[in-house]
């Protein structure tokens, strides 16, 4: 069981992934290295990646092994509700900072490659609390979304589909084909939502 | 510090020389207004953001022309200390420019007779918290000067008066609320004894604003609203007209459903102009919250307007409501650009509007009347026209196209193809207008969208969208994302069109010497032949370029100086290149990435011919 690390730690490697910014020629080759270094048999790409594979399905929703939420991307391409939900709900409340398909702006890093550097629950605590690096040159300042329902109650959606992104598992641009949303997903949708 | 500012002698010197019978009134109101005037008319200064109080951003200097601008080399060069998008342009008044940054909005007294010497800097101290509320990069587009003070507007919309001479801060006057997503990215317009201020926040439900403050204390004189009751909005139901008919009793609440006017953006960021004889502002309105359209059933007024009003008590004369019940996020903050041209024979006082929804408007700016609406980029396809008939119940409406409407396919419909895409058919970089030629310049984007709005509820201070969007360069054309042309208003014709692989998103520069400026996102200033469009000069900058071209003149030489600093929505959209999804996946990623041809920056090149 992965605990979430100090926010000391979270805000080292935001100010990595921040530093690097608009280049992210740099953030990608750091991310290679990671990958290599970290990565026994297996890479980034392959199903068999514990982080992205499926071990369990529930009401069209998919976890790994350590039931954290991940994608799951059918041969024909269709994606699983979730991962296109995420789709869309980056394209409303992300992409004006951090660009089109996780891929970065010359304002904010691509999520793509930051979700494949931190784990879930930093992911959650970032976007729910914010995070700065302001100092003599640079002056990164995310919100904190924890308040807003439009973004948290799509957080795993986001997470899934930026981690797809990542994994090279989904290409950029909309997802032609996806599963049904599942009566579950949108009972929790409309709990969430207050609506 | 006592560096030599001869902008005292020169400011004598144009109270000496104003033409004090033709700005009459006994007030020093008045008085201030003829010394600004005065300056703004002096063409070896550049006093005010837009050029001159029309907005042409023409300037008479022509030592500099199209026979020898191939000889342009780099004077002189200036780093901000900022990496963040860099709109706007420095200002030069007698021997001092004074120029601005993004975030934190660090302000520069460079005095030019002692080799661009710091003669002062104003280090503003804000919460960066704002710097989150900020859709789109922390962009400022300038100081504006009048009376021996520099105007700032703040990222968190703290307005400030700094003694242009020492920087010292006279006084600062809060104009909104970061905490709830009012920030500012704009200028400020020095009009008689005041400053016109806007606010920015459309994507974040802030009901937008103009206000004016008195110059000297930073009173507030008044405060005209884009929505709600007739007497926040400061319109008379009888004598403001819409389209030369009374504008009547609750135009704007009568447009939506309940309260939403309250949340309603018509955000104030863009440009604003003034007309000194008919004593009239001019200033345009942004997008209506959310970009959900079957949100806000109505024409959501008056969001998306043109708005004509008196400077002195901010009452309005006209408006005209550009895109009514907005579905595409065409923010209509564009400038209005004030030129006295015939059309059929006859001489009118005209203003110009390249809007973001692809048409260029023109109207006569003292009723409001619409004399042309026409699309300045051939690929715009949402609305087929604009009804010009006075006895059709659609006049001045556009007429929309329903494949290309997001509110008539419905909230989760994905509606593709739709062009312009949500930056319009040009931003906020403003264009130029030659008198010589005749020609109005403007930089274009040739970017189409899909959209897919969905359902939001509001939150104070958090982000209010409620669409999925995706963009690409227009389909079926040269594959670039931008266009740079020169644009006839009486006719409304496009005379030239210079495709460019970008975006063009630096405001344009027109002078006597026959050729017109621009800058590119890959960072190259252009010089080409105002007739022709034939490029004549092109130098790469050390980044991308989203200000705005300037000229001066100083020791007798003149200067061409622009700021480079990619960003804006310029820099977040177009980095990673862009995708077609209508194309399939084999042409995923084909477009041109602008990381591949440029980084952050921020510095001002000064240009000049070799001595």
């Amino acid at each position: 069981m992965r605990k979430p690390r100090a926010p000391g730690a979270v805000l080292a490697v935001l100010m990595l992934t921040a530093s690097v910014g608009w280049s992210q020629e740099a953030g990608t080759t750091a991310d290679t290295t990671a990958a290599d270094t970290t990565a026994d048999s297996t890479t980034a790409e392959t199903p068999q990646d514990p982080s992205t594979a499926v071990a369990r399905e529930e009401d069209g929703r998919y976890f790994n092994a350590e039931d954290i939420p991940t994608f799951n991307i059918a041969e024909d391409g269709t994606v699983d509700w979730r991962t296109y939900s995420g789709f869309r709900r980056y394209h409303a409340e992300c992409h004006v900072c951090h660009g089109p398909d996780g891929e970065g702006s010359s304002y904010a890093p691509a999520l793509k490659d930051s979700v494949m550097r931190i784990d879930y629950y930093e992911f959650v605590g970032i976007v729910a609390g914010g995070i700065q690096h302001v100092d003599a040159g640079n002056a990164n300042v995310m919100p904190a979304f924890g308040t807003n329902v439009n973004v948290m109650c799509y957080l795993d959606d986001i997470y899934v589909y930026l981690r797809a992104r990542g994994a090279g598992a989904l290409e950029r641009g909309r997802p032609a084909q996806r599963e049904d949303k599942s009566d579950v997903i949108r009972e929790d949708e409309n709990a969430c939502l207050g609506t | 510090m006592a560096p030599a500012f001869a902008q005292e002698a020169q400011t004598d010197q144009a109270t000496e020389t104003a033409p004090a019978a033709e700005t009459a009134a006994a007030t020093p109101a008045a008085a201030t207004q003829g010394d600004l005037q005065t300056l703004i008319d002096d063409p070896t200064q550049w006093v005010i953001q837009t050029g001159d109080y029309a907005n042409t951003r023409f300037s008479e200097l022509d030592e500099i022309n199209k026979d020898n601008v191939g000889d342009l080399q780099v004077a002189w060069t200036f780093s901000t200390g900022v990496l963040r998008g860099h709109e706007g342009s420095p200002l030069v008044i007698g021997d001092m420019m004074y120029l601005s940054t993004p975030f934190p909005n660090t302000v520069y007294a460079l005095d030019l007779a002692n080799e661009g010497r710091i003669a002062w800097r104003y280090d503003p101290q804000q919460d960066p918290n704002v710097i989150a509320v900020m859709c789109c990069d922390t962009v400022n587009r300038g100081v504006a000067y009048a009376n021996n003070t520099i105007f700032l507007h703040q990222a968190d919309t703290t307005v400030v008066a700094l003694d242009a001479m020492t920087g010292e801060v006279k006084w600062s006057v809060k104009n909104g609320d970061a905490a709830n997503g009012e920030t500012n990215t704009a200028t400020v317009m020095p009009v008689k004894d005041m400053i016109l201020v806007g606010i920015s926040g459309g994507e974040y439900g802030v009901r937008g604003h103009l206000t004016a403050y008195d110059q000297a204390t930073g009173e507030m004189r008044w405060r005209a609203y884009s929505t709600g009751p007739d007497e926040e909005m400061l319109v008379d139901p009888q004598a403001t007209t819409v389209l030369g008919e009374p504008i009547g009793e609750n135009s704007s609440i009568e447009s939506w459903e309940g309260d939403q006017w309250q949340i309603g953006g018509g955000t104030t960021w863009g440009w604003y102009s003034y007309d000194p004889e008919l004593d009239l502002v001019y200033y345009g309105t942004g997008n209506p919250g959310t970009w959900n359209p079957s949100q806000r059933p109505g024409d959501n007024k008056w969001s998306m307007t043109i708005m004509a009003r008196d400077p002195d008590d901010g009452m309005a004369r006209w408006f005209y409501q550009k895109t009514p019940h907005d579905e595409w996020d065409y923010d209509g903050v564009n400038e209005n650009i004030l030129v006295d041209q015939e059309i059929d024979g006859e001489m009118r006082k005209l203003l110009v509007n390249f809007d973001r929804n692809g048409f260029s408007y023109t109207l006569d700016r003292e009723t409001g009347e619409l004399l042309i609406a026409e699309k300045y980029d051939p690929a715009v396809n949402w609305a087929t026209e604009v009804v010009m008939d006075p006895a059709s119940d659609q006049y001045g409406r556009p007429q929309v196209v329903a494949d290309y409407s997001t509110r008539q396919a419905g909230e989760d419909t994905n509606v593709t193809g739709i062009c312009p895409a949500a930056l319009g058919s040009k931003d906020q970089q403003p264009a130029a207008f030659s008198p010589e030629t005749g020609l109005f310049y403007v930089p274009t984007n040739h970017v189409c969208m899909d959209y897919e709005p969905f359902r939001v509820s509001y939150t104070g201070g958090q982000p209010y969208v409620g669409a999925t969007l995706s963009m690409y360069p227009a389909p079926e054309s040269h594959g670039g994302m931008g266009n740079f042309i020169a644009w006839d208003a009486t006719t409304g014709e496009i005379k030239w069109s210079l495709p460019e692989q970008f975006s063009v998103w630096s405001g344009a520069l027109a002078t006597a010497g026959d050729i017109v400026f621009y800058g590119t996102l890959e960072g190259y200033l252009k010089a080409v032949d105002a007739e022709t469009g034939d490029e004549l000069y092109r130098f790469k900058t050390p980044s991308g370029i989203i200000g705005n071209v300037m000229t001066y003149e100083h020791g007798g030489k003149q200067y061409v100086a622009v700021l480079s600093g990619i960003g804006g929505w310029a820099g977040i959209g177009l980095a990673a290149g862009l995708t077609n999804p209508q194309e399939g996946l084999g042409a995923v990623g084909g477009y041109a990435s602008l990381r591949d041809f440029t980084a952050l920056g921020g510095q001002l090149t000064v240009f000049a011919l070799p001595d």
